[in-house]
């Protein structure tokens, strides 16, 4: 393969840290808005509001991950300015303000114990707003020109979402009695063997460019993100109906888990985008068939 | 106010009558006061500026090859540099403008796709969109117009096309200084027309790989408003093959998005009905 000395041909993104914890933490909001909705339907009362508390929690700390990234955090509001379908961040950016909103009116009328229609109608809200939440980013990822990234579109919504759901099945396990806590148990354990077999089939379809989910940081990282989350599901699954501290612990492994697996992705796009192979390669076996 | 509609411009970079001598880069720089981001020496023939990015508009690309410069024997030997004055594409179907989450990007009455400096906030999807690598925040210190807080200029920055130049009349600063002709601005079906009678002429005379790229526009970001006349493949000057825009997949991304978010959905309530604990 020939390219101008090696260099890459796209950039790689200028986003730092704040992204992928983001990811993490907006798929947990996302998730957890639904839960502590069907906990309430299900009158679980201690399930959904330890949900809803976890919602609002991650829903609170998502915005300030995001401001900081920007280049020029002063005008972050400028996100707000239009409403443009063609941008999935700007998408993004007005399902955070409704799903933040929302779960925090909940939560902050739920301490305080007043208000209750107004507090019914925030929760439906946020969990109206939480599964676009759960899933967006894997579509914010998908539409730029880093190959590992465009090439898996198809998966990384379903990648994404199941990482949410697994993320916010094991956060409330860690905080609700282990008799409370069975729909919480089985949507964790559920959502992270279904996102190790979406990732599986993301990378067997990506052919060549899927190796970066092998190589470098995002190889370990990888690794690291199935020991952990695989680990903490079978924990849940096994001891996590009996043992309260076996259910924190579990939680805590698939939790951990999920925050590898958001940065495999994120650390993947960055290599693929740095080797030029990845992008000249498929561009021209598209342009010979 | 009416904005009056001027005819699409742009420019038809013809790489076979570059010499490098980097009078674009030199232009661009001081017509747009795009600060110096320190020097490297890259070992790479002639290329020292390596890359487009947000302190370099034009970059002159240089690849030493063992490839005769015509292939019905003449022009003798087998050596030949190339050399080619890259700058952003101006797409048709720009990815950076689709994806611009606040506005800043936009299209200018030109055709052009400029980022609004008042607008941007540095939120870097721009960035990894451009299928070409064209844009990049810029990281040096802020400009005087910058509150002072700021620790870094933080916003993106690419080719204007001279906006303002063409406001007043002119064109862009790199084409005026082109001493051979090689960068061309104008109207762009005369452009595409000029490109394709010059590569029959090319391609008459022999010329080793001469091609156009870009100035089809049906190729998957619509034909560029920065067109090429190269002498071997794209990749070879650092180009995609064959870019696409990423947006022409949304449609499918937001489809797939749905059904998975409808199965976040589906999963929640499994976990409630499934099972009894």
């Amino acid at each position: 393969m020939t390219s101008y000395y090696g260099r890459p041909v796209v950039k790689e993104p200028t986003w730092t840290w704040e992204i992928p914890t983001y990811f993490f933490t907006g798929g947990l909001a996302g998730a957890s808005s639904v839960l502590s909705l069907g906990a309430k339907i299900a009158r679980n009362e201690k399930l959904s509001k330890t949900a809803l508390y976890i919602g609002a929690a991650a829903d609170a700390v998502s915005p300030a991950l995001l401001v900081s990234d920007l280049g020029r955090p002063e005008r972050f509001h400028h996100m707000l300015r239009v409403v443009k379908v063609t941008s999935p961040m700007n998408i993004g950016a007005w399902v955070l303000l409704v799903s933040g909103g929302a779960s925090n009116t909940a939560a902050a009328l739920e301490l305080l114990g007043r208000l209750r229609p107004v507090k019914l109608a925030a929760e439906a809200v946020a969990a109206l707003a939480g599964p676009p939440l759960a899933t967006y980013t894997g579509v914010l990822v998908a539409d730029t020109a880093i190959p590992v990234w465009h090439e898996g579109r198809r998966e990384l919504p379903w990648i994404f979402g199941a990482s949410a759901a697994a993320s916010a099945g094991a956060a409330a396990c860690m905080f609700v009695a282990p008799a409370e806590a069975g729909p919480a148990r089985r949507l964790a354990v559920g959502a992270v063997a279904a996102e190790g077999a979406l990732m599986q089939t993301m990378e067997l379809r990506l052919g060549k460019i899927g190796e970066v989910y092998r190589k470098g940081a995002a190889g370990k990282l990888s690794l690291a993100a199935k020991a952990l989350a695989g680990t903490g599901a079978l924990v849940l699954a096994r001891r996590g109906a009996k043992s309260r501290r076996s259910a924190v612990l579990g939680g805590a492994l698939v939790c951990a888990g999920e925050l590898c697996m958001r940065w495999t992705v994120y650390k993947a796009g960055f290599q693929s985008a740095r080797d030029p192979q990845y992008t000249i390669e498929p561009q021209r076996a598209r342009l010979r068939t | 106010m009416t904005t009056v509609e001027q005819e699409r411009v742009g420019f038809f970079t013809d790489t076979s009558i570059c010499i490098g001598c980097k009078a674009c880069e030199v232009a661009c720089k001081e017509w747009n006061l795009v600060p110096q981001d320190g020097q490297t020496w890259t070992g790479q023939s002639y290329d020292n500026t390596g890359e487009l990015n947000a302190n370099s508009w034009r970059h002159v690309a240089f690849i030493e090859q063992e490839k005769p410069l015509r292939t019905n024997g003449d022009g003798g030997v087998g050596l030949r540099w190339l050399m080619e004055s890259d700058v952003c594409k101006h797409c048709t179907h720009a990815a950076c403008l689709d994806v611009c989450p606040t506005g800043s990007l936009f299209r200018t009455e030109y055709g052009t796709v400029v980022v609004q400096q008042d607008i941007c906030n540095g939120c870097g999807y721009c960035v990894p969109a451009c299928p070409f690598g064209v844009l990049d925040k810029r990281h040096l210190a802020p400009a005087p117009d910058l509150p002072a807080f700021a620790k870094e200029d933080g916003r993106v920055w690419k080719c204007t096309l001279c906006y303002d130049r063409l406001k007043g009349g002119h064109e862009p600063a790199c084409a005026k200084a082109c001493p051979t002709k090689s960068i061309q601005f104008g109207p762009l079906d005369e452009l595409r027309q000029r490109a394709d009678e010059r590569l029959a002429k090319l391609e008459h005379e022999g010329w080793n790989g001469a091609q156009l790229y870009g100035r089809d526009p049906d190729d998957g970001v619509g034909g560029f408003g920065a067109f090429f006349l190269l002498l071997d493949e794209p990749e070879i000057y650092g180009f995609p093959p064959d870019p696409v825009v990423s947006t022409k997949h949304l449609p499918q991304m937001y489809r797939s998005m749905a059904a998975a978010a409808a199965a976040v959905v589906v999963g929640v309530a499994a976990a409630f009905v499934g099972g009894r604990s």
